[in-house]
């Protein structure tokens, strides 16, 4: 899947790098340390920015291209920050014979966004996601940790009007 | 010992979980408080029953009354009728999907009565977060035998004369796979495979959540067996539950001793460490599953040298699958005669497979080896919902390919999947109807491997992402007959010259259904036609002018204006204008539009 490098300008603040660096730290000797050290340090910063990837290719001695290298290979890492309201639609066979690809068609028609996205005002962000095996519940959409299961294309306006009007 | 009078079942798998199974927990717990019942019943969140479809699930014992679709506003009800009065909640109980009779134990349920549970028979009946719960059903048994009384070679002849085979994929014996790793190696490894990646999957979750303990005894069996003295277990990070309860169930194992220092007092060694994937697929493949724990690129590494010989960090390794381990310690309390005497010729034992699709019955069964797939789809399925025919059932993922209707009898087993063009696979297990469009499904898993290719050779990188661009053009009414033939040849050229096994099977979907549904894939090229109605280009909506009414209902709700006509009098479509959304057809009460 290829991977959009964010636009927005990093804000990273004192207290997460010193929490990065702990991390690093607690990490530097055991073998194969990079996969749990970003896993970890995209739950403190949300997602993985070109600067958070140097603090640890720095920390770790291992080469940024290698970093960099690692983080785009695998799917759940992201380089760029989630919405507030995060849309997971899920993509699994089960969920695709029942229509998901229908409730994407009606989110991307009402929010104007494709998955891998993120609204201008940065309040909802959609992804098409792997199988979350909740293939009893099949069409599966999550916002941030609601489910919502056995779902048709109509109950997307809905869904969406309950978070538009949050704030 | 303190005693309870009852014990209430609550599925906690992760199908339950996000049907709100925490909060009939919590709902319980407050009733039982209030009415004074706490220290009477006991409250158990247990992993996965299998029967998703009708989750979340509760089971009442002594009785064994089995609850389904329960909610938490039907928690009270549960508690005044059934646990203070003892007069069951009838309308909750779970309604057989053929005969409609209400059916008050879960084991009476036709979804149960035809499986056997060998490598499920801990999950929905321990609590998976309470060691003491598996050390009650024989757990760590398997384990004392073993490092007080046998040799380690004595432990791998067992697993050999069991026949017992891998249970992801590929299905090599897993008692070979421990003998090629025996050599006198000072360091080696011990892995779980338990990145389930195929789409509609989850037998390794609901093993790890309902049961972790039986994959940390049969790891330390195999670490005494091949000399190992660390294990890895590889979790997908999507799978947060089952993170969570091994941690807990490898914290309790070390607090008691059956994983660290001199175990059992036997002097033997063993430690597990959990690594977590980060979503890629192709890191279920066992070089690339230990290029990944080492920190790199998820990339698949040629065989040989095999992993037996040289894996992770270059020392000799064994990596089985979670099912595989989930066998493991009852056959070394049963005997390899006793697993042997399950399944057919050459596969022995039971099989676990998740259910979902176009199913009544969407949820996890274990069967034995050997089992038609009829008496999967239509007795334990409870068939195909809506009075929809039956099309196909796709097995393998990504890998796999279909078996059609008329090899509804296929029994179940390694070989009889090989021969009609399928594999086992990880035991994903999807049922289609006639509404299921083969060559859109062959369409969506050429997606899934085009994202999930790692890009190292060149015949998976760009030979599946032509592959899709060819199926794209046949679903978009481009296609010739010519163009099948291509499709055909390149497929044998991905197969015949990629690395790992994910670009070796990933022409398997398209394969199987042009051998099965050419007749689809030419009314597509030749016709212009989708004949299960789902490739959109190719469908036209139209309205029948006599049903029509002439309501404007459909008028309406048209986004791009495409539908006219005047009032009482039949509308129709410019074809043209219309983007095939079809919410007219939605709206209109008089069912006037079709789509063909």
């Amino acid at each position: 899947m290829a991977k959009k490098k964010t636009t927005v300008p990093f804000q990273g603040t004192a207290e997460q790098e010193a929490k990065l660096k702990a991390l690093i730290a607690e990490y530097k000797e055991i073998p194969g340390a990079l996969m749990p050290v970003l896993q970890q340090a995209q739950g403190i910063y949300g997602y993985l920015p070109i600067e958070v990837q140097q603090m640890i290719a720095e920390g770790l001695n291992i080469p940024l291209a290698e970093v960099y290298g690692v983080v785009t290979f695998y799917s759940q890492f992201t380089l760029n920050p989630k919405g507030k309201y995060e849309i997971s639609v899920c993509m699994g066979t089960a969920c695709y014979v029942k229509g998901a690809g229908d409730l994407i068609d009606r989110i991307t028609h009402i929010l104007g966004i494709e998955p891998g996205e993120v609204t201008p005002d940065g309040k909802f962000s959609l992804t098409n996601t792997r199988c979350i095996g909740a293939c009893g519940l099949a069409p599966v959409m999550t916002v941030n940790d609601d489910v919502y299961g056995r779902l048709k294309a109509e109950d997307i306006d809905g869904i969406l009007r309950k978070y538009m009007n949050e704030e | 010992m303190h005693m309870v009078r009852a014990h209430i079942l609550v599925c906690g798998g992760t199908g339950c979980t996000s049907s709100h199974s925490q909060q009939i927990i919590e709902a319980l717990e407050t009733q039982l408080a209030e009415h004074g019942l706490g220290n009477e019943i006991k409250v158990i969140k247990t992993g996965c029953f299998g029967l998703c479809e009708r989750g979340p699930i509760m089971i009442v014992y002594p009785e064994g009354v089995f609850y389904s679709r329960v909610t938490a506003d039907d928690v009270p009800e549960i508690v005044e009728e059934h646990i203070l009065k003892g007069r069951i909640v009838k309308r909750l109980l779970y309604q057989d999907t053929a005969s409609h009779d209400t059916i008050q134990s879960l084991n009476k349920t036709r979804f149960y009565e035809k499986q056997h549970r060998v490598a499920l028979r801990n999950c929905g009946v321990i609590n998976p977060e309470d060691i003491m719960e598996y050390i009650a059903v024989d757990g760590y048994e398997a384990l004392g035998r073993v490092l007080t009384g046998m040799t380690p070679q004595e432990v791998v002849d067992i697993i050999k004369a069991s026949g017992l085979r891998g249970r992801g994929g590929a299905g090599f014996p897993t008692g070979m796979k421990w003998q090629f790793a025996m050599g006198d190696a000072p360091v080696k490894y011990v892995c779980c495979n338990a990145d389930e990646g195929d789409p509609g999957a989850f037998m390794d979750r609901s093993v790890l959540e309902g049961d972790p303990h039986v994959v940390l005894e049969a790891m330390t069996i195999a670490g005494y067996a091949i000399g190992a003295h660390q294990g890895y277990i590889y979790v997908r990070a999507e799978y947060p539950i089952a993170i969570h309860r091994l941690q807990i169930a490898i914290k309790q194992s070390r607090e008691l001793g059956f994983l660290g220092k001199d175990i059992f007092g036997s002097g033997f060694d063993f430690d597990i460490e959990l690594r977590l994937g980060s979503g890629a697929f192709v890191c279920g493949e066992e070089t690339a599953l230990m290029t990944s724990i080492e920190g790199h690129r998820g990339e698949p590494r040629p065989r040989p040298p095999f992993p037996a010989v040289k894996g992770l960090f270059a020392v000799p390794t064994i990596l089985n699958n979670v099912e595989t381990y989930a066998n493991i310690p009852q056959i070394i309390l049963k005997g390899a005669d006793w697993f042997a005497s399950m399944g057919t010729e050459k596969s022995k034992g039971t099989k676990v497979f998740c259910l979902v699709g176009k199913i009544n019955n969407t949820g996890l069964v274990e069967i034995p080896m050997g089992t038609t797939l009829r008496e999967v789809v239509e007795e334990i399925g409870g068939g195909v919902p809506n009075g929809k025919k039956f099309k196909a059932a796709q097995t393998g993922g990504p890998s796999g390919g279909c078996i059609p209707a008329e090899l509804i009898d296929t029994p179940i087993d390694y070989e009889n999947l090989a021969a009609v063009g399928t594999m086992m696979g990880s035991g994903g297990l999807i049922v289609m109807d006639e509404d299921t469009c083969m060559v859109d499904i062959a369409k969506f898993f050429l997606e899934f491997t085009v994202d999930e290719s790692c890009g190292k050779c060149t015949a998976c990188r760009i030979g599946t992402k032509r592959l899709l661009e060819m199926l794209e053009k046949i679903t978009n009414g481009e296609g010739t007959l010519e163009l099948l033939d291509q499709m055909e040849e390149l497929a044998y050229d991905i197969k015949a010259n990629s690395l790992c096994a994910l670009g070796q099977t990933a022409p398997n979907p398209v394969l199987s259904t042009m051998r099965y549904f050419r007749d689809e894939y030419i009314a597509h090229v030749v016709d212009k036609k989708c004949p299960a109605g789902v490739c959109k280009q190719l469908l036209a909506y139209k309205i029948i002018p006599e049903k029509c009414k002439g309501c404007t209902a459909c008028a309406r709700v048209c986004s791009v204006n495409a539908i006219s006509g005047e009032v009482k009098k039949p509308h129709v479509i410019d074809t043209e204008k219309c983007i095939k959304c079809g919410a007219c057809q939605l709206t209109c009460k008089f069912d006037a539009i079709v789509k063909g």
